[in-house]
């Protein structure tokens, strides 16, 4: 049973020869085959190539060649990660059938690691949505409730994670894409600082708020993938240039003395009764471990949903503006002239929400609107992180709920703005360009999993790490498992 | 502010390149509106004096030597075109001038 | 006086140019692709330039300095944190759908431009220049545009004067000063045909004396120095009729047709882009720091406008000869290295002279630029050192400048070799002077009965009896002499 291990032993094994790299493979591309009909989290399985990076990972062991941290464990891509020679879509039918001629640096460092891409995961619609309901080719399905949203816009990875479907994912975070279906899902999802991970090769969304990170069953798994993912690149002009530390040495497994600050604006609203017991229980369980517990305000916290959605459709309304049917993608037949072209092209490659967000954009961009809204959100952000450095001042580490209510039914959000209000506590993250993760802290009655969300200083992934591991341990789901899998 | 209008929407529409049936657009009318009216609470915040935050870190353009990298082949560039003829994109013919 | 003369006696003409100059780099703006003209359409590509999915502007260093150079040299104030920002328009030679340039926060603003204008600088001001990345290119074929994407994203800086500019002549001269300035400093070879440098103009009219300035329209297309004098030309005697007629310009944008000599409308300013500039949030602000400001300072050279100057007031060269010396920076550097091996308060005009008379004429003869001359600033020096000091007589100077010219051998050496060192000495020369009229005396006896065309007769023979290496002056003098008057 080679699926449940972790990140660490799978790799362990694979090097000290109880493994091979081809069987654990074969075991996820099995287990794909009979659960992910029903879940639906890849969009493309990559079962070739992965034997065959694989045979050359068992091949580099019997040379006696020493493999790399992740030699031979097998993850699944967001859709909206740049993988060479292997079809990009970011879920969106404007994409459909884009071949990339490069790899994005995340996944050449994966590779380098020794990781195996098993196949690229679904995703809403360039990573907008938090529902997964948004991607233009298939429904996802929560596996702890297959009636239910895997949440997203990562909802693949969340997905393939907790059904033991990869040993780990890569996501994206724009306002809480990795943490909110890592909470919906019962998995650890990890949103590092901006700037930490490299960009390149990440089909943009919000470029000054999209990050990369993990998506694992386990916080030592997410410290394992940062530290390979993470670090200085060149060819990402917002890449910070300092070094990487080594993630799971600050795993220490003790939270005495450590500050964690309780923004009570984060736990005033309308959160589930169930989310806020479990918060609470997770809360006097790090107390009891010697943590001090501080309440402390971000008074701006209300502005940053209208922050972030001016923001972010502002940035998506330019970075989308490339895909016009004429150098790759889709183009519409038949078009009469050069603006039909584009009218129709866009008009038909893009679905609903995407659509909603460019004209959000556009809006708030317009000559005349922008000092309104643009620089007026702009403006607030600076507000919003300025509540971060103040209360940075007195703790170490926030707590908060990732989501105020656990994983909800398909369709069950109404209107754009009730999907947006779900995205309440994870956006400012974002905004401020924050470390911040999510870690399973206890199921509701119903068998849902409910995510405690930690937010860190810029850089300090360790410290948001560090707390997240202590959490697991005290609330965490150990080893229960979803039940369309298990 | 005021309400989205429907001749707005259409502008913005055309503005993006965005083709919307009429029905499309009457929703997208309501929806934005609604949003719209949401961030109403931001023109009440006080932001004199406040830097438009255009980074999520504070950093300057790092500058890169002027070297030069092999270029895709044109039949590597143009592999995904829907359009193409030769080595060249091609496009319904462009009336008026450049930009 | 035409009737466009009239009518320019009560109408100004006011002029704004915007000039695109591309920077000379080896890869593009944003990402290493090569930067080269000619090359097989699509074949300088890369995922960035193609505007691919996940790629990333990365900004390219020497483009900086280059647009820095020009900044300086142009006395621009240049901002310490400049910033990116994208103009957002769809087009089909636009990959990304945005052109990253730069909008409130330009790079250089407030800088000035000297222009000559009828022998006397004026001083242009230029409002910003700054950075910017090209677009492709599209070409009409049929019911089709072709998209070449070679020129995407090479660096180019846009430099935007004020509407300060009074006539077609003095635009197109701004354009020759500016195309002079940027080939002066390596900036750019400036090439027109090769759309290195490209202009637009926004040109409108107002009554002479009144402050505010008329409705513009703005000229497109503009390749060529006299495509600006032309444009140029034939919008303000288009807008002047209109006004004077008592009609009204539109706001608008017209493309000039260089075949067809006119200009027609493009968009209407109702049709007008919202290009939607938002700061660039790929690009963190771009930092001048003071090291790379440092070295521009250092290493300016003098410009051309100030050795203009200089020349005329220093060496006493000729307003038009400072003038063509000053239109390449290698002219100019020969002139000040021959000025410096060859001091001397008359000298600079004299070898102003050479320079331009006889080293051009035999440079242009076989096609060759300054840079490409065989003879070096010591030889020249050496060969007008000879005239000078009347080894040998101009005349002889030129014919010695050509073979010098042409076998590299040094004047001096020549000279001995041929032996046409001019003969000054006058006991010599009396001798000569004494047979040639003891062997005429018809034509001495003529001459001193008042035929004084007669004189050069005698100077003639004197010439012919030494190979023409009888000292002119001296010649005359004892001709005077021997002949009584």
């Amino acid at each position: 049973m080679s699926e449940w291990l972790s990140v660490a032993d799978t790799a362990k094994k694979i090097a000290a020869g109880e493994l091979t790299a081809v069987r654990v493979v074969d075991t996820y591309l099995s287990r794909i085959m009979n659960h992910d009909r029903e879940l639906g989290s890849y969009l493309a399985v990559d079962g070739e190539g992965a034997r065959e990076a694989a045979k050359a990972i068992d091949a580099q062991r019997a040379e006696g060649k020493r493999l790399g941290p992740l030699g031979g464990v097998p993850i699944s891509l967001k859709d909206v990660l740049v993988t060479r020679g292997l079809e990009t879509t970011a879920a969106s039918k404007i994409l459909e059938g884009w071949i990339p001629p490069y790899d994005g640096t995340v996944v050449e460092k994966l590779r380098a690691a020794g990781a195996i891409v098993l196949g690229k995961v679904n995703c809403d619609e360039f990573a907008m949505g938090s529902s997964t309901e948004n991607s233009a080719y298939k429904r996802t399905r929560n596996p702890w409730d297959t009636q239910r949203v895997p949440g997203g816009s990562s909802g693949g990875s969340s997905a393939s994670v907790a059904a033991g479907l990869c040993a780990a994912s890569l996501g994206t975070d724009t306002g809480g894409s990795i943490r909110q279906p890592a909470a919906f899902c019962g998995v650890v999802g990890l949103k590092p600082t901006y700037g930490r991970v490299s960009r390149w090769g990440v089909v943009a969304f919000a470029s000054s708020l999209d990050q990369v990170g993990p998506l694992t069953r386990s916080v030592h798994d997410a410290a394992l993938v940062l530290e390979v993912i993470a670090g200085f690149d060149p060819r990402d002009s917002t890449s910070l240039d300092v070094p990487v530390p080594p993630y799971t040495d600050a795993l220490v497994g003790d939270v005495t003395g450590l500050k964690v600050g309780l923004p009570r604006e984060y736990f005033e609203g309308e959160i589930d009764n169930e989310v806020k017991a479990a918060l609470d229980k997770t809360i006097a369980a790090l107390k009891d471990r010697g943590a001090q517990i501080v309440d402390i305000s971000l008074p701006h916290t209300s502005l940053a949903l209208a922050a972030y959605y001016l923001v972010a459709p502002a940035e998506a309304s330019s970075n989308l503006a490339r895909y016009d049917g004429i150098r790759f993608g889709k183009a519409a037949q038949g078009a009469k002239d050069l603006l039909d072209l584009y009218m129709k092209s866009r008009g038909a490659g893009f679905g609903r929400e995407v659509k909603r967000r460019i004209m959000l954009g556009t809006y708030a961009l317009r000559s005349g609107y922008y000092d309104a809204y643009y620089k007026k959100a702009q403006q607030v952000r600076a507000l919003i992180k300025r509540d971060f450095d103040d209360a940075f001042g007195s703790v170490d580490v926030i707590l908060t709920p990732t989501t105020p209510t656990p994983a909800f039914r398909f369709g069950a959000k109404a209107t754009p703005m009730d999907m947006y209000l779900g995205d309440v506590f994870t956006l400012s993250c974002n905004l401020a360009g924050l470390p911040g993760i999510s870690v399973p802290c206890g199921l509701t009655s119903d068998g849902l999993p409910i995510g405690a969300q930690l937010l860190g200083k810029p850089l300090d992934e360790a410290t948001v790490l560090r707390v997240g591991h202590v959490i697991e341990s005290l609330v965490g789901l150990r080893d229960q498992r979803p039940k369309a899998v298990s | 502010m005021p309400a989205l209008t429907r001749k707005e929407v259409e502008e913005i529409a055309l503005l993006a390149r965005l083709h919307l049936d009429a029905s499309e657009l009457d929703q997208m009318q309501g929806e934005l509106g609604a949003i719209l009216e949401h961030f109403a609470a931001l023109a009440q915040v006080d932001t004199n004096d406040v830097q438009p935050m255009t980074h999520a870190v504070p950093m300057d353009l790092r500058l890169r030597p002027d070297e030069v990298a092999p270029s895709l082949s044109p039949e590597d560039a143009l592999r995904g075109a829907p359009v193409k003829q030769d080595s060249v994109f091609v496009v319904p013919a462009i009336i008026g001038g450049n930009e | 006086m035409t009737e466009l003369a009239q009518l320019l006696e009560t109408w100004e003409p006011v002029i704004g140019l915007e000039v695109h100059v591309q920077l000379n780099t080896k890869s593009k703006l944003f990402s290493p692709s090569a930067v080269q003209f000619g090359a097989p359409p699509n074949s300088l590509t890369d995922p960035l330039v193609l505007g691919m999915p996940g790629t990333l502007p990365v900004f390219n260093r020497q483009a900086l300095e280059l647009a820095l150079r020009l900044g300086v040299a142009t006395e621009s104030k240049i901002r310490a944190k400049s910033r990116f920002a994208r103009k957002q328009y769809f087009y089909p030679d636009l990959p990304k759908g945005y052109q990253i340039s730069q909008y409130d926060e330009p790079l250089c603003e407030d800088g000035r431009l000297d222009i000559i204008v009828g022998g006397a600088v004026k001083r242009i001001k230029l409002e910003r220049i700054h950075i910017e990345e090209d677009a492709g290119k599209n070409t009409h074929v049929g019911q089709f545009s072709h998209v070449d994407l070679n020129r995407a994203g090479v660096p180019l800086v846009e430099v935007v004067t004020a509407p300060e500019l009074t006539s077609a002549e003095e635009a197109a001269e701004f354009m020759r000063s500016l195309h002079r300035l940027v080939r002066w400093l390596e900036i750019s070879e400036g090439d027109m045909e090769k759309g290195q440098m490209r202009c637009d103009a926004n040109v409108s009219v107002r009554i002479r004396g009144e402050e505010r300035l008329g409705t513009r329209t703005e000229l497109k297309n503009i390749n060529s120095f006299r495509f600006v004098q032309n444009a140029v030309e034939h919008e303000i005697a288009r807008q002047v009729r209109i006004v004077d007629g008592g009609g009204r310009i539109t706001r608008e944008t017209r493309l000039w047709d260089a075949d067809l000599g006119s200009s027609a409308t493009m968009r209407s300013k109702e049709e007008a882009n919202d290009y939607r500039y938002f700061p660039d949030p790929d690009l963190p602000p771009l930092v001048v720091d003071g090291g790379m400001m440092g070295t521009i300072l250092r290493t300016l050279p003098e410009l051309p406008a100030a050795r203009f100057t200089r020349y005329i007031e220093q060496h006493g060269v000729s307003p038009d000869d400072a003038r063509t010396l000053i239109s390449d920076r290698a002219l100019a550097e020969y002139f000040d290295v021959t000025c410096k091996l060859h001091p001397g308060e008359r000298s600079g005009r004299t070898i102003a002279n050479w320079m331009l008379t006889e080293l051009l004429g035999a440079l242009n003869a076989e096609g060759k630029d300054i840079s490409q001359s065989p003879m070096q600033p010591a030889t020249l020096s050496e060969l007008i050192r000879l005239v000078e000091d009347g080894t040998i007589s101009g005349k002889i100077g030129k014919e010695i400048f050509e073979e010098s010219y042409k076998t590299g051998e040094a004047p001096t050496k020549i000279v001995e070799r041929r032996g046409v060192q001019q003969i000054s000495d006058e006991a010599a020369l009396w001798e000569i002077v004494d047979r040639v009229v003891t062997a005429n005396p018809k034509q001495a006896t003529e001459y001193a009965n008042g035929k004084d065309g007669l004189f050069g007769f005698f100077v003639g023979q004197v010439m012919k009896q030494t190979q023409g290496r009888a000292n002119p002056v001296v010649t005359s003098d004892l001709l005077h002499k021997r002949l009584g008057r």
